[in-house]
């Protein structure tokens, strides 16, 4: 489908729109005359570090900063909110498109069963109040991806409302240790999302594809609880773990599972909230707590400049590291929302209230979806802690890398090791060296057995410390060898004759009379120059504690 | 052959009196006869003719499917056809040739009736006179009847005057003039205020408007979603009872209608209306109601009252503000449902492309009338956030009002209103005009658009000729889901009206003939 181009106006589409095209997205979005202003800004803003908004200069007053988030989620499901269309991510234009998704007059809308237990399932695992009666309506606003004119959404009554999500952030000096926050969640509403404009500049025109016409969104609206960047990529974070462990939406960034609005303002604490402003256009959570911060250092300087922030809708150009405003705004929006007035109130039950003779494809049973909930991360993580005695931030490191604690538990199942040592290996050396190839853990060359053989290793002292990373490089490599292979091959074992360790250690002594003198003079760091020289005559392969102990012996 | 009702029709053609085809050729060629009328947008020759031919196989083979295998329907330009041009009498749905069919079609296509055409209507159906569509005014075939002929003569008006032809009454007046000038058996309106029972009315035909949620929506394109139901027109209620018993029921595309099974069912015959008790509302006696239609409506009342029915005054308070609450929610509606004709996935397109913008404008521009254009204009007005609350919401609180005075009145003891459904009868073209759609809508709406603010099912009933010879219609009304009672009560006044068949002798000349048996030739009406 072709249209004339598009001037920008809709609401709400440049962040949908973003990922479609985004290196051909940002001269359009930032107007003529507005970019040389945020340019200017950012010149002057852009280069000072993060969060210098909690940070006091002197004889500055101090700012608080209030965000909020809107964040809408892709369900996951086979087939769209209120049609029978397949939904599936990079089809071919227009080819998951049925009449009512492109609005074909005299068409209706079908609820959709498995997007209604989506929702009820988050707003569960989110804590909220069900609501046993929701209501559907109508948002109109003219955009060619959005093919009736108006979008169905929830905005008198949603189907869950009132509910929080636990968060963990790091605290302290060295933000090294983690402490639970909260933030409210508003409500939960069901609705549809829009098709996709594909803008050609050469042929100025637009091209429509309404495969993504009316796939169902949980839309997630967070209370302005938090205050920085770094809370809201959490939060974000926190939420997208939650919805992949329901299975209600795959939340996927980079394939326009989850976007996220952001509402920000600063004020002097004690006095009233500051005019906000909206930022769109966020397709990753590092450019989230970008915008975010941007935003409110941006807002500060204004203010303290003597100008005043508008009340607009602005999004983030993640090229320049700037938000800029969209001109979406110069005539208000009235949305003219209207019930939905082909779609009776969707009535949910629970167990008391269930109709006597209610079929149960007819019916959904909110204690049934209640008991049928998965675990959730917070619970993961608190079995993580109780179960292995691990740290909670090493829990959160666990969970936050993709298959990462799927792949610590098959090591845990198959080695001998301590939990610690796992843990250690697992999120020290295993994502390091995943995160320095940037690899995904399902990317790994090693697999957990094999590390497991490799940890094996290391709990028997069989090896080293030092030779565990040489084995484990080995293994890196990923050409299939085991590591007792590679132990064997490389001779990396640990000595295991005493006599010929004391015999080392004797002829090390006699060859440095100097270092032994500084030992007998009262220098104890003089030992461990002693250590290092016995462990590289036994290429590395003696236990430096056992060393340690020999010396003391042969010097006492 | 085709003066006579459905039921009557279906036993000819399980007889073997008369074949599918004969009888598809019989209408076509009156359809060409009567285009004059402008019933019909689209005459569908091909798709009826294959379609005879199959029914016709059937037959043969015994296996017929049923009352309406091979019965000739015409279906109003606003329910979807496959591969049919479906209009709205709309220059933005011109050429739109719909990829489905509308349940309702569909289930009569299903039992092998004949889709002889789409019929013509007021643009989008906003209107009471079937005048204000693209492809011009319905005419009415009483204009040209032998009844009103006659009643001229008598009255020594001159010719010119009584060549001043009629209007149908609307907005599904194509679908009442098609059915009234013999072109079909049946055919289906849509209602949403009137507009199956207002030409119903005007037609002499009878004219149903079902519970809302009884039959399926889906594919009607649609006016006010939640007061539209599709109509059915017929020359007598037991036709329409064989219809509503293939239509009525469950559809999952359509998430009102009611979950409940429904059956074909047929309509038992009253003898004893003793325990009956109908109800008069006294604020539809307005002072602009005609003194014709008003002793008329008496005297059917009478008719109740002397066969032991027992008749009452009753009052439905918040008539009066009917009207006007209609016009919010009906504009905000129309604001809403008008919104997907942008000239992007279907229908009109403009020429214009310097922006997307000016596309939608200039597309909305040339495809809508004056008509559908204001009223979008202030059912987006009503909508607006600053108005939504004075407006749209109170609107609905009237409409629950509306209502209620309806519930109140049925749970009083009330059976069965009895109201006028017109003012007045069919007025001449030249005169409706006069008015504009608004004022004409208000008018022609008053008696029946209350109901549709209900979701209560409504009959217009012929129930006599007027002075000039036209058509008069009475309307009952029941309480939801009573469809079938209804249908009972006003088949029991049908039998007391006799209401004559229109006879149209220059047109049916070399049509009506081929009757080898003039028994069930002369069977009329009145069985």
């Amino acid at each position: 489908m072709a249209v004339p181009m598009l001037r920008w106006v809709g609401p709400g589409r440049r962040c949908a729109l973003a990922w479609v095209d985004r290196s051909s997205r940002h001269r359009r979005e930032a107007p003529t005359g507005s970019t040389s202003n945020g340019t200017r800004e950012q010149s002057s803003v852009a280069q000072q570090p993060l969060r210098t908004a909690q940070k006091l200069r002197k004889g500055e007053h101090k700012w608080a900063a209030v965000v909020g988030l809107e964040i809408h989620a892709q369900i996951s499901s086979n087939s769209k909110l209120f049609s029978g269309s397949e939904v599936c991510f990079a089809a071919p234009p227009n080819s998951l498109v049925s009449f009512f998704d492109a609005s074909l007059p005299g068409t209706l809308p079908v609820l959709n069963r498995r997007c209604v237990e989506a929702a009820v399932m988050t707003g569960l695992a989110l804590n909220c109040h069900i609501n046993k009666k929701s209501l559907f309506d109508r948002k109109h606003y003219f955009y060619a991806d959005l093919p009736a004119g108006y979008q169905i959404t929830q905005q008198r009554l949603p189907i869950a409302a009132n509910g929080n999500l636990m968060f963990g952030v790091f605290v302290g000096s060295k933000r090294s240790h983690m402490a639970t926050r909260t933030v409210r969640v508003k409500q939960i509403q069901l609705e549809q999302d829009s098709g996709k404009s594909l803008h050609d500049d050469l042929r100025s025109q637009t091209l429509i594809d309404l495969n993504r016409a009316g796939v169902g969104l949980l839309e997630v609206v967070l209370e302005p609880d938090l205050s920085c960047g770094e809370e809201a990529a959490t939060v974000v974070r926190e939420l997208q773990l939650i919805l992949q462990a329901l299975g209600t939406s795959q939340a996927n960034m980079a394939e326009g599972q989850l976007r996220v609005d952001a509402n920000i303002s600063v004020h002097h604490p004690g006095e009233p909230l500051g005019i906000r402003t909206e930022v769109k256009n966020l397709n990753s959570i590092r450019f989230l707590a970008r915008a975010i911060d941007y935003e409110i250092q941006r807002q500060i300087n204004e203010l303290e400049n003597g100008g005043e922030i508008l009340n607009e809708t602005r999004s983030f150009d993640c090229k320049l590291g700037c938000t800029v405003p969209m001109r979406d705004k110069e005539g208000k929006q009235d949305y003219r929302f209207m019930p939905e007035p082909n779609l009776p109130p969707l009535v949910l039950y629970d167990t008391a209230s269930l109709p006597a003779r209610a079929q149960p494809q007819q019916v959904i049973n909110i204690d049934q979806i209640r008991e049928a909930l998965p675990e959730l991360p917070s619970v993961t993580r608190e079995r993580l802690v109780q179960r292995y005695g691990m740290l909670p931030e090493h829990s959160f490191m666990l969970l936050n890398e993709v298959g990462l604690l799927q792949f610590f538990q098959n090591v845990m199942k198959e080695t001998r090791a301590e939990p610690k040592t796992v843990t250690s290996w697992v999120l020290n050396v295993l994502l390091g060296y995943l995160k320095h190839q940037n690899l995904a853990v399902s990317e790994s060359p090693i697999t957990p057995s094999a590390l497991a053989g490799l940890l094996d290793l290391l709990d028997s002292k069989a090896i080293s410390s030092s030779a565990a990373k040489q084995v484990f490089e080995e293994l890196w490599k990923g050409e299939g060898k085991t590591a007792v292979q590679i132990v064997s091959e490389k001779q990396l074992g640990l000595m295991q004759d005493r006599e010929a360790l004391e015999q080392l250690c004797q002829s090390t002594v006699e060859g440095h009379p100097r270092v032994v003198m500084d030992i007998k003079k009262g220098n104890p760091r003089a030992i461990n120059k002693l250590i290092g020289l016995v462990r590289k005559a036994a290429l590395n392969r003696a236990d430096p504690a056992m060393i340690k102990a020999l010396l003391e012996k042969l010097l006492a | 052959m085709l003066g006579r009702t459905l039921g009557e029709v279906s036993v000819a053609l399980k007889q073997g009196q008369i074949t599918p085809t004969e009888l598809c050729r019989k209408c076509l060629s009156l359809i060409q006869k009567t285009k004059f009328l402008n019933a019909y947008i689209t005459v569908s020759e091909e798709v009826a003719l294959k379609q005879a031919e199959e029914s016709e196989e059937r037959y043969k083979k015994g296996q017929s499917l049923g009352d309406l295998d091979g019965i000739p329907v015409a279906v109003k330009d606003n329910f979807s056809t496959s591969g049919i041009e479906t209009t709205c009498a709309s220059n933005m749905l011109k050429g739109y040739i719909p990829p489905f069919n509308a349940t309702v079609v569909q289930k009569l296509l299903d039992q092998g009736a004949l889709l002889m055409g789409k019929t013509n209507l007021d643009e989008f159906a906003m209107g009471s006179g079937s005048t204000d569509g693209v492809f011009g005014p319905v005419k009415n075939p009483w204009s040209y009847s032998k009844q009103r002929r006659e009643k001229r003569q008598q009255q020594a008006q001159g010719e010119s005057q009584a060549a001043e032809w009629l209007i149908t009454g609307g907005s599904s007046g194509g679908s009442a003039a098609a059915l009234a000038a013999l072109t079909c058996s049946a055919a289906l309106g849509s209602d949403t205020g009137g507009s199956t029972r207002n030409p119903a009315a005007h037609c002499g035909l009878v004219g149903f408007k079902p519970s809302y949620g009884l039959v399926s929506r889906h594919g009607l394109i649609p006016l006010v979603n939640s007061m539209d139901v599709p109509g059915i027109l017929t020359r007598c209620v037991d036709d329409t009872a064989i219809v509503l018993g293939v239509l009525a029921g469950h559809d999952p595309k359509d998430s009102t209608t009611v979950q409940d099974p429904v059956k074909p069912f047929t309509l038992p015959s009253l003898t004893d209306v003793s325990k009956l008790c109908i109800g008069i509302p006294k604020e539809y006696a307005v002072p602009e109601l005609s003194s014709e239609v008003r002793s008329l409506w008496s005297k059917a009342a009478g008719l109740f009252e002397s066969a032991g029915a027992k008749v009452i005054e009753v009052s439905l308070p918040h008539t009066s503000c009917s009207i006007v609450c209609y016009h919010v929610l009906c504009a905000s509606e129309v604001a809403s449902n008008m919104a997907r004709f942008d000239g992007l996935e279907y229908g009109h397109r403009c020429d214009i492309n310097v922006s997307t913008e000016a596309m939608y404008a200039a597309t909305r521009r040339e495809g809508f009338s004056d008509v559908v254009r204001g009223r979008i204009l202030s059912g987006n007005f009503f909508l607006l956030k600053e108005n939504y609350e004075n407006y749209f919401i109170k609107a609905q609180k009237v409409r629950r009002l509306i209502a209620n005075d309806f519930v109140n009145v049925f749970n009083s003891g009330v059976d069965i209103l009895l109201t006028p459904t017109t003012l007045s009868e069919a007025v001449p073209y030249l005169e409706f005009i006069k008015e504009d759609n608004r004022t004409r809508s208000a008018q022609g709406d008053i008696f029946t658009q209350a109901v549709n603010m209900a979701g209560l099912p409504a009959v217009s009933m012929p129930a006599a000729l007027s002075h000039q010879g036209l058509p008069i219609g009475l309307q009952f009304i029941g309480r939801a889901f009573c469809d079938q009672k209804l249908l009972t009560v006003a088949k029991w006044f049908e039998k007391q009206v006799q209401f004559p068949v229109i006879q149209f002798p220059e047109l049916m000349d070399g049509c009506s003939l081929v009757f080898e048996n003039e028994k069930l030739a002369s069977v009329s009406l009145q069985q």
